[in-house]
């Protein structure tokens, strides 16, 4: 077929035959006596740069590369490295996790919420601004169905959309007649696991850790892409005639009520996981615990307890759940892949470049010696 | 045109109505009673194609019709109604743009056609009707109307001239925008029409359109006052064709006998057969492999997305439920559809804009060729030209170069040298001066009159003057055609330097005289004979007017032409003397002559005839025959029958030829030299130092083919020359078969079974083996491919063709046009189908120009025919080195590399994709934002390697053209075979998967900025489309070897447009998207340092072995082939090319005595 397809396809011998047919009724074609322009363009002369790629010039960049590349990654593996990361694993699998009867016994119905706390140990002290983050695997908010389950405009305001959603959002458009606030099955599929973190300290009292929930979704998203309806006026009569998404315990307007800042389409638990992950396997950040003072570390080396209001299910779709503390550097977060890849790049560049050299070496002996009888 | 296919088709019915009767002024002859006037079409010329009304539905439907645009109108309408991953938009989109782009052109040049049309139709012309004379609009002729053309005008239709305001009721037309052939033309009236043109009643029977210019048959029945109607023939030379103007002559009146759509130039005007480059079939298959990987990547996303829902939980996990329509569906109609949208998603693999681009490429480029100022030729004020696109890189392919020799290899410039009388040899120009040959009266004539007889000189002499069917340009002609019979006279004699000194010699007669003939040789012969004293002074109203020696002017009645045609291949007049004694006079090749004449004549002159053919010169012999008046009653009345004939008319007139020119005395023979081509050698050196094969096709004689092919170095001295000739078929004792037979076995043992293999690539020209020259001709050829049994038909032609393989050169002599273009169809369709190449300037070249891959016409002396049906003409011979070694060689390169480099970006645009289904749970969700999917292979990408196709010289035109042998590293397609696709294929598989795999172990924690915020699916596809483009442009700048202003303006165009436009993309809340996907992603992810690190390593990484390759091909690069190209020229002349040496050195003034 498509064999045929190339054949007859644009091609412009047919129009040129009647092209020329025409000049021929016209009498007088164009006057082809005239001679050429000589333009450095139309006979292919313009001047040129013509690079030579050869040992000798490849060589000194092979050389700069592996010698650039070796310490970007030696530092890029340095700072990886430095980066302090807890993760621990609360999905309540096992029976002998704390949360295994929550996990269990999970059901959408139930009024009160299940509470489980898990107790860790932190060996080193996280200095600086730690990030919280929870995690969850086999969780695929890149399915396609996923991903366009959404209304921009409504999230961004737009007063029709809000009482009229996309098509995409089905079946969470629409609930027992009222348009859902916001729509889709991302926003109905929230995180609301609530985590708390507690520091065991020596005598055995438990202190809470402040954690900021500001500063957590990208600015743009913040201020721009998200926007509630009627400004941030009473968002109670603005989301009036919505009905909340199925899966959610309490509207949209009641996300976070002390603060009108974070409340809404605007609230950042919400923007955070309306932008859906690459892979099925991710983390998204939650909390930011901020340094204190810069001498005591943010969180120093000791135990702590993780509570849980356990309300995400997940093992019916055999997935998991964590919570990772993390420091972050001018890299982002602890990933050594980058510093491996750029040591390995920079090495190899730098081998060849010394594979190179002996090869040009010899080559050019040999051409030089091959010369001479001439 | 459909009636006309029809009517062929219903072959029976329509001989009948073979003929068509027009009443001349719409007056009924007195015998037809029931006078029903005939409908025929009227003379609108329509050559556009639509209307206003049907423009939309008729160009849309011609356009879908094309399977390509059909393919990616089922892609959109798959998106339309399947839920698909990507919006119709992506694919929409770029249809329409090439939609409306191929209607735009279309429309606008049949709107240049509709206002040409106009301007012909629209066209006032003069009618005389009912004795007035009327203005009307050319469209409104009618068949019957008789036309009044003045001078300068061009004819509205084709018409019967009738009546001429010149004297000898004839004129003159040139047929310049017919076929470009430039020279006045003469045609002739009815004779014994009336004067008054609205008295006269007749009828015209003429044949029905046919599209042969040079053919016509009809016969005129006049009717005077009851008497019985007189008949006239008519031929060619009654008609007057539209489009011809007419020149010289102040008005003619024609009878129009065929009209609008009918005329022979519209007839003339339908398209050729489309002929299709190799590189085209290597993208079909390589297109296929696509459309494979395609229908598998879409086989196996679909087949484990139903593995990966079977597992428990997978398919609708509670956060992400299908819709009830979801719900509803069908399996196997899901599963169908899911295959549609991975089909959908994975289209983009075989991208609409490639097909754009290589038109685009194959239309811009063809312009280099027609911009070249070396092809441009100060003689005939011409370059080159170009009447396709489709064959450029095909110019890079040729294996096979078919030659005619006259005016191809040879100047078709002829000059006089030495004529024979009576067995007695006059050389013209002995060694002496050349003013010796202008001193006619003394120096040549005393020599004549020791050697013959001065009677038979005369005879000789006259019969050169009269033999012939030249015009003498008079010198009343505007001064532009006194230049150019200048010119004629110029290029005629004075070649050898010294030109302008003969020019001051001529006489004023001479100078006052131009010459137009078909064929030069005729002038050539003619000037001859004036040289001797015999000058021909014209013809005027049949009577051809001759001043001999002694300044007396004799007459001569012409009574009958009995024309040149290439199968008798001779021609001759009957003239009848003032002494009232009716001689023939014929001439024309030794072969059809000697046997026609007294045999005692012929040994004395054949010996003088072989040596001048051997010397390559062209041969004539001249015979004569005294008719008596019987005799010429009898030929009269048999000439005149068979020209009245409306059926088989050449068949007869042939028949009557034959019996005319019997028994005839040979009188002498004439040779004429046809001087070599400029650089002819040296272009036939550089072919064959290029790997190709170079066949000389020609009608000429073997010997003077033979010495032809010698002095352009085809052959040389180390040459054994294969002869398979009538000659040596002739045996005492055997059948010609026979010899046949063992000829060929032999041959075959001897060229084939006992050379060394040939080793790939390399020729056999720079093996120290023997060369092999083949020479074969027509009789032989026929015999080889019409044998009479079918098995050893085949066999012989197998033999023939493998013995032909292995020669360095073919020479076919004696071909007939068919002949040409049958050999050039045999090795066309050989073992291998070899890309062939046609190149001639005559009319008899036209049908191997057009079997051929390639047809080139040279800009000649032999009118346009050639040229209207090659696919690519230029002026000169010595141009095709260029055209071949140069642009064929850089086109073929180009485009080979925007197809490889096409297929390879789409394949690693699309594997990071197809890889991602494996995460995102098969849902089609697609990697790249719409924008990026759609401005991909349209914006971000195509421009560089436009610019590349067009701009690249890998190698620059000097070093193509010193170094043939460059050409062999291209031939049999070396860059678009399956080992540089599959590197090409490897290359991308890898850059797509480095690209993937990259950016998914970084994304292993997607926190990659400082702030620890995270990102989504969307900055993935970003981080890896950023790379991609960024590594396809580079990718393109390392093979780019030829830096001008504009690659560097449009690569770093290009990548700075792409990172303008994700900026701008990303920037604004967009009111008509449904989703802001890309809001400031691409912003975020150049604020992230991890981003920036991983996509410079891994640009670095793709093109790391690029770049290596580079280096350890080093051998055979450019640097390189500086270097070659300096040892090819110092190791010149020690090499096995030595031998050649000698033969460079010769000038071309001593080409023509070059004997074996």
């Amino acid at each position: 077929m498509i064999t045929a397809m190339m054949a007859s396809s644009y091609n412009a011998k047919e129009e040129d035959g009647h092209h020329s047919g025409a000049a021929g009724h016209g009498g007088a074609g164009a006057d082809k006596s005239r001679k050429p322009d000589n333009t450095a363009f139309k006979q292919q002369r313009l001047p040129a740069w013509q690079p030579i790629l050869t040992a000798g010039t490849v060589l000194p960049a092979f050389f700069v590369i592996g010698l650039i590349f070796i310490p970007i990654g030696i530092g890029l593996y340095v700072t990886s490295n430095n980066i302090k990361e807890f993760e621990i694993d609360y999905t309540g699998v096992d029976s002998k996790s704390e949360c295994y009867a929550c996990a269990r016994n999970f059901s959408w119905n139930s009024t009160t919420p299940c509470t489980c706390s898990m107790n860790f140990t932190l060996e080193q002290p996280f200095e600086s601004n730690v990030f919280m983050y929870y995690g969850l695997s086999n969780f695929y908010q890149n399915h396609r169905r996923y991903v366009k389950s959404r209304d921009d405009s409504q999230l961004n305001g737009d007063p029709t959309a809000l009482k009229d959603p996309s098509k995409e959002c089905e079946p969470y458009r629409t609930s027992e007649g009222l348009p859902i606030a916001p729509c889709g099955a991302i926003a109905n599929s929230l995180f609301n696991d609530t985590l708390e973190l507690h520091y065991v300290d020596s005598n055995g009292t438990k202190v809470e850790i402040p954690l900021v929930k500001k500063g957590i979704a990208w600015w743009t998203d913040k201020h721009v892409k998200f926007r509630n309806p009627n400004g941030n006026t009473n968002l109670t009569v603005a989301f009036q005639g919505t009905s909340k998404p199925v899966n959610w315990g309490k509207p949209v307007y009641e996300l976070d009520p002390l603060d009108p800042e974070n409340n809404g389409f605007i609230n950042e638990d919400f923007i955070v996981w309306m932008r859906t992950a690459a892979l099925p396997t991710f983390r998204k950040l939650y909390r930011i615990i901020q340094k204190k003072s810069s001498t005591t570390p943010t969180l120093p080396s000791g135990r702590y307890i993780l509570s849980i209001t356990y309300n995400y299910p997940v093992l019916s779709f055999d997935g998991r759940k964590r919570m990772i503390l993390s420091t972050i550097s001018w890299m982002g977060g602890k990933n050594p892949f980058l510093g491996i890849a750029y040591i390995t790049v920079g090495s190899i560049c730098f081998f060849l470049g010394v594979v190179l050299l002996i090869i040009h070496h010899k080559y050019d002996n040999r051409n030089t010696s091959a010369d001479i009888p001439n | 045109m459909l009636r006309r296919r029809l009517n062929r088709l219903l072959g029976g019915d329509e001989r009948r109505v073979d003929s068509r009767t027009v009443y001349v002024g719409h007056r009924s002859s007195p015998d037809s009673e029931g006078f029903i006037p005939p409908k025929f079409c009227d003379n609108r010329i329509v050559s556009s194609k639509y209307t206003v009304w049907n423009f939309l539905p008729k160009n849309l439907f011609e356009q879908f019709r094309r399977i390509a645009n059909f393919y990616f109108l089922i892609i959109f309408l798959v998106q339309v109604i399947v839920d698909t991953p990507t919006s119709p938009v992506t694919s929409g989109l770029p249809l329409f743009f090439v939609i409306t782009v191929t209607a735009i052109k279309q429309g606008y040049e049949d709107w240049l056609r509709h206002k040409a049309d106009n301007e012909v139709n629209k066209y006032l012309v003069t009618v005389l009707e009912d004795g007035q004379r009327i203005r009307k609009e050319s469209e409104k002729i009618k068949v019957g109307d008789v036309v009044e053309v003045e001078e300068d005008e061009t004819f509205p239709c084709d018409l019967i001239l009738l009546q001429s305001s010149r004297d000898d009721d004839t004129c003159f037309v040139t047929t310049a925008s017919l076929d470009g052939e430039s020279n006045h033309k003469t045609h002739y009236t009815v004779p014994d029409t009336e004067k008054d043109l609205e008295s006269l009643s007749a009828t015209i029977e003429c044949e029905q359109p046919q599209p042969d210019l040079y053919k016509f048959v009809g016969r005129m029945h006049i009717y005077k006052n009851n008497q019985e109607p007189i008949v006239r023939s008519l031929g060619p030379e009654n008609l007057l064709l539209k489009g011809a103007t007419l020149k010289n002559t102040q008005k003619i009146c024609g009878v129009a006998v065929y009209t609008g759509m009918e005329t022979k130039m519209a007839l003339n005007y339908q398209g050729k057969s489309q002929k299709r480059s190799v590189v085209e079939k290597s993208i079909n298959a390589f297109l296929l492999v696509y459309l494979c990987i395609l229908v598998s990547k879409a086989l196996v996303c679909t087949t484990l997305k139903y593995v990966w829902q079977g597992k428990p939980g997978q398919d609708e996990p509670w956060y992400n439920e299908k819709t009830q329509r979801e719900k509803d569906t069908n399996l196997y109609l899901k599963m169908f559809t899911d295959f549609l949208s991975f089909m959908v998603l994975f289209n983009f693999i075989i991208p609409v804009s490639m097909y754009v681009t290589v038109e685009m490429q194959k239309f811009l480029g063809s312009f280099f060729i027609t911009w070249d100022k070396d092809f441009f030729d100060n003689e005939i004020k011409e370059g080159a030209l170009v009447n396709t696109s489709d064959l450029n890189e095909e110019l890079g392919q040729v294996e096979y170069v078919f030659t005619d020799k006259t005016g191809t290899l040879t100047q078709n410039n002829m000059e006089f040298i030495e004529c024979c009388i009576d067995g007695f040899q006059y050389k013209h120009r002995d060694a002496s001066s050349e003013l010796d040959g202008f001193c006619v009266t003394d120096g040549p004539v005393s020599k004549l009159q020791q050697k013959a007889g001065r009677e038979k000189e005369e005879l000789f002499l006259r019969a050169l003057c009269l033999c012939h069917t030249v015009q003498v340009k008079e010198s009343t002609e505007p001064c532009l055609d006194q230049v150019d019979g200048l010119n004629n006279q110029v290029d005629g004699l004075g070649i050898d330097g010294d030109g302008l000194g003969i020019d001051g010699a001529l006489s004023h007669l001479e100078e006052q005289r131009g010459f137009i003939a078909s064929s030069p040789d005729e002038i050539a012969l003619v000037k001859g004979a004036m040289r001797y004293g015999f000058t021909f002074l014209g013809l005027e109203s049949k009577t051809m007017k001759i001043l001999n020696r002694n300044n007396d002017v004799e007459r001569y009645e012409l009574l009958h032409v009995l024309n040149f045609d290439p199968v008798r291949r001779r021609m001759s007049v009957i003239v009848r003397s003032s002494s009232g004694d009716t001689l023939l006079f014929c001439k024309g090749a030794d072969s059809s002559i000697f046997p026609r004449v007294r045999q005692e004549e012929v040994e004395r002159i054949r010996l003088h005839v072989e040596r001048n053919a051997t010397e390559g010169y062209r041969t004539l012999c001249v015979a004569y025959k005294l008719l008596s008046a019987g005799e010429y009653a009898q030929a009269d009345a048999g000439l005149r029958e068979a020209r009245l004939a409306l059926q088989d008319r050449e068949e007869k007139l042939m028949a009557v030829y034959n019996q005319v020119e019997t028994g005839m005395s040979l009188i002498g023979a004439t040779a004429v030299e046809d001087r070599l081509q400029e650089e002819a050698a040296e272009t036939m050196e550089a072919l064959q130092g290029a790997g190709m094969k170079v066949w000389v096709l020609t009608g000429d004689k073997m010997e003077t083919a033979k010495s032809t092919c010698y002095a352009c170095r085809l052959f040389q001295k180390s040459t054994e020359l294969l002869e398979l000739t009538v000659r040596t078929l002739d045996d005492e004792n055997r059948r010609r078969e026979e010899k046949l037979h063992d000829l060929l076995l032999d041959y075959h043992k001897k060229a084939v079974q006992d050379a060394p293999p040939v080793k790939e690539g390399v020729t056999r020209s720079w093996s120290s083996s023997q060369d092999y020259g083949f020479i074969v001709d027509g009789a032989s050829l026929s015999m080889i491919l019409n044998s009479s049994s079918d098995s050893s038909n085949s066999r012989y032609k197998n033999l023939f063709l493998q013995i032909c393989q292995n020669c360095t050169a073919v020479l076919c002599c004696r071909m007939a046009p068919l002949q040409k273009a049958q050999i050039v169809k045999m090795v066309k369709n050989s073992k291998g189908s070899p890309i062939t190449l046609s190149i001639g300037d005559g009319a008899n070249d036209v049908s191997m120009i057009l079997e051929a891959h390639v047809g080139i016409g040279i800009k000649g002396k032999e009118g346009r025919q050639a040229v209207r049906n090659s696919d690519y003409a230029i002026p000169k011979l010595k141009h095709l080195k260029k055209l071949l070694l140069a642009h064929g060689h850089l086109y073929y390169v180009r485009i080979a590399h925007l197809v490889q480099y096409f297929f390879y970006k789409n394949l690693c645009f699309i594997l990071p994709q197809f890889l991602y289904q494996f995460f995102c749970g098969y849902s089609q969700q697609p990697l790249y934002d719409a924008a990026y999917l759609t401005m991909y292979n349209i914006c971000f990408t195509s421009m560089p390697i436009l610019a590349y196709s067009l701009l690249e010289q890998h190698i620059c035109i000097e070093v193509l053209l010193d170094n043939a042998t460059l050409y062999r590293e291209i031939a049999k397609n070396a860059m678009l075979r399956w080992r540089p696709f599959l590197y090409w294929t490897v290359l991308g598989l890898f850059h797509g998967l480095l690209f993937f795999f990259g950016v998914w172990y970084l994304f292993y924690n997607p926190a990659l900025q400082d702030n620890g915020q995270v990102f989504g699916n969307w900055s993935y596809g970003t981080i890896v489309f950023t790379v991609l483009v960024f590594t396809v442009t580079l990718k393109l700048a390392l093979d780019t070897r030829h830096w001008t202003w504009i690659n560097h303006f449009v690569i770093w165009g290009s990548l700075a447009f792409y990172v303008f436009f994700s900026f701008f993309w990303g920037g604004i809340i967009w009111p008509f998207l449904s989703q802001q996907r890309l809001y400031f992603v691409f912003a975020n992810m150049l604020s992230s340092v991890s981003a920036w690190l991983v996509i410079i390593l891994l640009i670095l990484l793709s093109l790391l072995p690029e770049i290596l390759l580079v280096v350890f091909r080093k051998p055979r690069g450019p640097h390189s082939r500086q270097k070659e190209l300096v040892d090819s020229r110092v190791g010149g002349l020690q090499s096995p090319r030595s031998s050649a040496r000698p033969l460079l050195m010769r000038t071309f003034s001593d080409e023509s005595s070059t004997v074996i």
